[in-house]
């Protein structure tokens, strides 16, 4: 197979469907297609319908294919449906083991969920590589599209062959040519913001003839979002990280390269109150209780100038900044979140020495938790001596107290109390609503005097130097979208036939109430009827109830 | 600022009101004998679009008047949400009616847009106060725009719904003639929900459970139906009242389930009454308002009204969303169960528009699509919220 | 026509070979993801400098030439506690042979160090991380990790798990210079 020669004598490409010169249907195939399907990409040959010989001709065309593309969103849309059956991994507490928690809550349905990897179905390889099929459809479908189209429009002809005019949707033969009703048609068109072509008394009036490239443009758009979704991939691109920082507490903020440090300056939540904030919510503090009004660290940014990891002699003071939800502290591509919060963490404790006795107090002293002393002199007397410090303490394991953790959520000391008495001390083990003498009865005991407590922020450190790219096949997207959608490609062709009668057909790419409209406009003072949408003729014929005609329809493209 | 809030209701009322009426005339104009196409000028429609418009004013009136009460846009929970969209719904069916003028248009979307309202009623009406989470302008940017959207789309299945009524024959019994019934049956279930909530709202039934919930902990379960179901190892705790022994295990919120089962008793009771009295099936009863629908004017009003929805949706739902993610949540897509259905959503459309500009599916292939689309939409409005918790669970 | 046959499967050839390129690099950055990030075999380990419980400071890179075992720990990590003998016992076995300890106690007050230390009796230098900053540098996750570092300066092994002693010592054999 090679070139097709038409009739009028332009000489084609293999696969076309309609002559690129007069519009001849060039095949028995295409003369009995539906005309919207020959007309969406103009008759042209769409490349991958040609070459269809080695492997590689055999995965472009699969990838080619609109059929496939469908498959592709609707195999896509159902599996993302089924991760949301049961609650990503990503959801569940850390401290939750996977494997137990989807059978434990769910049965065997969380069990085989979990087992099919649809906890982490977002992650999965196969729903990547669905993603990336979808994106190679983009772009390979497209690229065979757009180019014979781009072609094609490039290079329409204003005369078009009486057939090409009479398959058209939008199509009447009229008994008369004048050039006064065509000037007339034309102006009226002209009217309507159609671009006018003439040619020895044929007409081409065309309008909106960009809204064709929508599609290109927003799957451009598309691909362009997809590739800036890769490039995260790409160290240095992407920063996730949590940081948990106390009041008061400098830290190193993970994830920028030891350069910048977090200082704490404090946390607060607020929550509305029913006589300060607006009458109106009254019933809704009522009804729920305190909601939440604000989640604040305000925090320090500082910046090592110099120096390596672990030397924080040089860190200088950037800016001050409060961290609220909805308000991220950025700087220098990072931004930092306020997420989470952990209230009245313990800090300091204080006690005093007490002989049991005679109730005599002395002290008292206090034990900075982030710093403990070894000793705590209270008088020139009395003094205890700090032995051992717990601070999640757990329980004993072989008589020695266990703390799991370092966080002081319970907070358990080991003492030894001096005073003239006992001048080589009596152990004393204290930890909250407990007090352990293990060594016998002491005379002296330590109460519990006070507590002070600090909170801890939860904030995300965030980088994503791809946000520009995502925004800007965001914007081609939407710009694609509506120039597709918003927008319609009309066409008008006026013929003048040798038996001196005038033949005038309309194509658009959809609403076709729009076309009908123009043309009506175009029409009233030739004191013609409009053309006659063929397609509307035949379906008022067919009356209520019976209007079939999907039926016996399934083209392919 | 109180007097404004109930000035607020009062304005909803009456919006709601006076769609009702509007919908008793579109239903007058498609029977007026003057005119066969249902398009064009009538007195009956006149009227009909006036009153609709008025209604429309009177809601906005609403949604403006409760913004300055509360000081934030109105669309921060569930109620605000869905009367929300139930006026983005009447807002595009004005500018659709006034491209194409199908009267018959506001006979099916007026009822649903009712439907929609009286939903939203069924959820704590409260004025509440922003969490921080919300405080942000693009509450109001992203929330209107994905309702405007979706509002938008629903058009879509109004057409469609009508197109399929006139083009499905009913005589036959099939597929089609099944899901159709099946359909409107659903929005049967919906008035039994308003029925059955409106109910108990009125008697200030109540009954509360206490009971072991998923996290092992005990927990009290409040009811506003009798029981049919109770929680997890239940125990009733209010005196003379209802409580079946049928006990849900801990992840099952059998409230709301019970809520369901009566919502589905009562709608069924309803469908049964209506076939019992007219002796026909809901789609033979309302068939003879769209015997002189045009049904290629429908099918490009579903289609149309696609084209215009779906770049909203997109803006709104995908875009805006993304933004404010990242601001709020630190990462603009993080597969919450809302995002993971507004993507669905979106890719549902997206094969809707391929398979009609590529793939030749007009007129009932379309339409039904049409029907799907919209059952997604609702899906994530309302299950999602309801049953799958998420970041999105702004009751 | 041959001619533009050609062409044209080279044009698809070569843009099948550039997505393909691009799926199976996001597969592998996706699949393997915790693990890039870390300090890992093979590259320069991260200059740091901190202070000892005695007040000396010790700077990473004034131990080139000499084998360092990096060890990043916490008094109430138990692996952590488990394998302190093993090291002290093998420190004193190798660091005249030049391989060097030094312990990073991650976020601990000095009071608990230092206790832990004297119970355990260690000698090797143990140093504080108290604001996580050469923990983050090294992209640190669970307790104990331990880095071995040859005399070149660069990191021969990441251990993520605890030692016996066996394997301390095959280790510090491993780094010895």
């Amino acid at each position: 197979m090679s070139e097709i020669t038409c009739k009028c004598g332009h000489v084609n490409p293999e696969g076309t469907e309609l002559c690129l010169s007069c519009g001849r249907a060039l095949t028995t195939d295409a003369e009995e297609k539906k005309t919207s399907d020959v007309m969406r990409y103009e008759g042209m040959a769409r490349r991958s319908q040609t070459y269809n010989g080695s492997i590689i001709d055999k995965v472009w065309n699969f990838f080619s294919s609109v059929k496939v593309g469908v498959w592709l969103i609707v195999i896509t849309l159902s599996a993302s449906a089924l991760g949301t059956i049961f609650p990503q991994v990503l959801f569940i507490s850390p401290l939750e083991a996977p494997e137990v928690y989807y059978e434990e809550r769910y049965g065997v349905a969380g069990e085989i969920y979990y087992i099919l990897g649809f906890h982490d179905l977002y992650n999965s390889w196969w729903y990547l590589l669905l993603i990336a099929a979808i994106g190679t459809s983009i772009i390979i479908a497209s690229l065979d599209r757009v180019i014979p189209l781009y072609k094609a429009l490039k290079h329409q002809r204003v005369n078009r062959h009486a057939s090409f005019m009479k398959r058209q949707r939008i199509y009447t033969e009229y008994p008369l040519y004048s050039s006064d009703t065509f000037s007339k048609i034309k102006d009226g068109l002209r009217n309507k913001r159609y671009r006018i072509r003439e040619e020895d008394g044929n007409l081409l009036a065309e309008k909106g003839r960009f809204s064709r490239w929508g599609p290109y443009v927003n799957h451009t758009g598309l691909i362009i979002f997809l590739i800036g979704a890769m490039l995260r991939f790409v160290p240095g691109m992407y920063v996730d990280e949590v940081m948990w920082i106390r009041e008061g507490e400098t830290m190193a903020i993970p994830g920028t390269d030891q350069e910048y440090f977090l200082k704490s300056e404090g946390f607060t939540v607020e929550t509305y109150d029913a006589d300060e904030d607006k009458e109106v919510f009254g019933a809704t503090i009522d009804r729920v209780g305190a909601i939440a009004k604000n989640f604040q660290t305000d925090a320090i940014l500082l910046k090592r100038e110099d120096g390596v990891a672990g030397d924080s002699s040089n860190l200088v003071e950037v800016e001050e900044h409060p961290i609220r939800v909805n308000q991220p502290f950025k700087f220098d591509n990072f931004a930092l979140y306020q997420v989470d919060f952990r209230q009245g963490e313990f800090r300091s404790m204080s006690f005093n020495l007490v002989q049991k006795e005679s109730g005599d107090s002395f002290g008292p002293f206090e034990i900075d938790l982030t710093q403990p002393e070894d000793e705590y002199q209270l008088d020139d007397d009395h003094r205890v001596e700090l032995m051992g410090y717990y601070p999640d303490f757990s329980g004993f394991e072989n008589g020695e107290p266990q703390s799991p953790s370092p966080v002081p959520n319970n907070p358990a000391f080991l003492f030894k109390l001096f005073s003239p008495e006992h001048p080589d001390g009596e152990v004393a083990f204290i930890a909250i609503q407990q007090n352990l003498e293990p060594l016998g009865e002491n005379d002296y005991q330590l109460s519990f005097n006070g507590v002070e407590t600090r909170d801890v922020s939860g904030l995300t450190v965030r980088k994503d130097l791809t946000l520009w790219i995502l925004a800007l096949g965001g914007a081609i997207f939407m710009i694609g979208v509506v120039q597709g959608a918003y927008w319609n490609h009309r066409r008008v062709w006026v013929k003048r036939t040798e038996e001196g009668g005038m033949l005038v057909s309309g194509h658009t790419n959809k609403n076709w109430f729009g076309l009908r409209k123009d043309l009506e406009a175009a029409f009233t003072n030739t004191g013609l009827e409009q053309p006659k949408d063929q397609h509307e003729q035949n379906l008022n014929k067919v009356s209520a109830g019976g209007a079939k005609e999907e039926e016996n329809r399934d083209t392919t493209s | 600022m109180t007097q404004l809030a109930s000035l607020s209701s009062t304005l909803l009322y009456v919006a709601f009101v006076l769609y009702l009426i509007a919908t008793a005339f579109f239903a007058g104009s498609i029977k007026s004998k003057k005119h066969t196409n249902q398009t064009g000028k009538n007195r009956w429609a006149t009227i009909a679009i006036t009153i609709t418009i008025i209604g429309f004013v009177s809601q906005l009136g609403y949604f403006i008047t409760r913004w300055i009460a509360s000081g934030h846009a109105p669309l921060s929970n569930l109620f605000e949400f869905i009367t929300f969209f139930g006026m983005m719904l009447i807002a595009a069916f004005i500018i659709i009616y006034f491209i194409y003028r199908a009267h018959v248009l506001g006979v099916f979307a007026l009822p649903i847009a009712l439907l929609i309202i009286a939903y939203s009623s069924m959820f704590p009406r409260d004025i509440s106060p922003l969490i921080p989470a919300l405080q942000s302008d693009w509450l109001a940017i992203h929330v209107s725009t994905v309702a405007a959207g979706e509002a938008i789309l629903a058009i879509s299945f109004v057409a469609g719904l009508i197109y399929l009524l006139k083009d499905v024959d009913l005589a036959k019994k099939g597929k089609q003639t099944f899901w159709l019934e099946a359909v409107l049956f659903s929005l049967v279930i919906v008035v039994g929900f308003i029925a059955a909530t409106t109910t108990s709202q009125i008697t200030g039934y109540e009954s509360e459970f206490s009971h072991i919930n998923t996290e092992g902990n005990e927990d009290v379960a409040e009811y506003h139906l009798p029981a049919l179901v109770i929680p997890h190892q239940g125990e009733l705790v209010t005196e003379n009242r209802f409580a079946s022994p049928v006990e849900m295990p801990a992840i099952v919120n059998a409230s709301r389930l019970n809520t369901v089962i009566w919502s589905i008793m009562v709608g069924t009771v309803l469908y049964l009454l209506t076939r019992l009295i007219f002796r026909r099936s809901i789609s033979a009863l309302l068939q003879p308002l769209v015997r002189k629908v045009n049904l290629n004017l429908m099918d490009e009003v579903g289609y149309r009204s696609v084209l215009i929805g779906f770049p909203v949706f997109t803006l709104g739902g995908l875009v805006f969303a993304m933004i404010w993610a990242q601001i709020a949540w630190t990462r603009f897509w993080g597969w919450d169960p809302k995002e993971v259905w507004a993507l669905i959503t979106w890719l549902f459309y997206a094969a809707f528009l391929h398979l009609r500009l590529s793939r030749g599916w007009e007129g009932n292939r379309s339409a039904w699509l049409a029907v799907i689309g919209f059952a997604i939409i609702m899906f994530n409005l309302v299950a999602v919220n309801l049953i799958i918790a998420g970041l999105h669970s702004y009751a | 026509m041959n001619n533009r046959k050609k062409k044209r499967l080279i044009v698809r050839i070569t843009i099948l070979s550039v997505l393909i390129a691009a799926v199976v690099y996001t597969l592998y950055s996706t699949l393997t993801e915790d693990e890039r990030m870390i300090v890992k075999a093979g590259d320069q380990a991260p200059d740091f400098v901190l202070t000892d419980l005695n007040g000396e400071t010790h700077r990473l890179s004034d131990y080139k030439g000499q084998g360092v075992f990096l060890n990043f720990w916490g008094t109430w990590c138990k692996p952590c506690e488990k394998e302190m003998p093993y090291m002290e016992n093998q420190y004193q076995a190798f660091k005249d042979q030049g391989v060097q300890i030094l312990a990073v106690n991650v976020g601990e007050s000095e009071f608990q160090v230092k206790n832990f230390a004297k119970k355990y009796n260690l000698s090797f230098p143990i140093v504080r991380d108290s604001q996580k900053d050469v923990m983050y540098s090294y992209a640190i996750g669970p307790l104990p990790t331990t880095l071995l570092i040859n005399p070149e300066g660069e990191v021969v092994e990441v251990v993520k798990s605890g030692m016996d002693e066996e394997t301390v010592a095959s280790y510090m054999e491993m780094i010895k210079p």
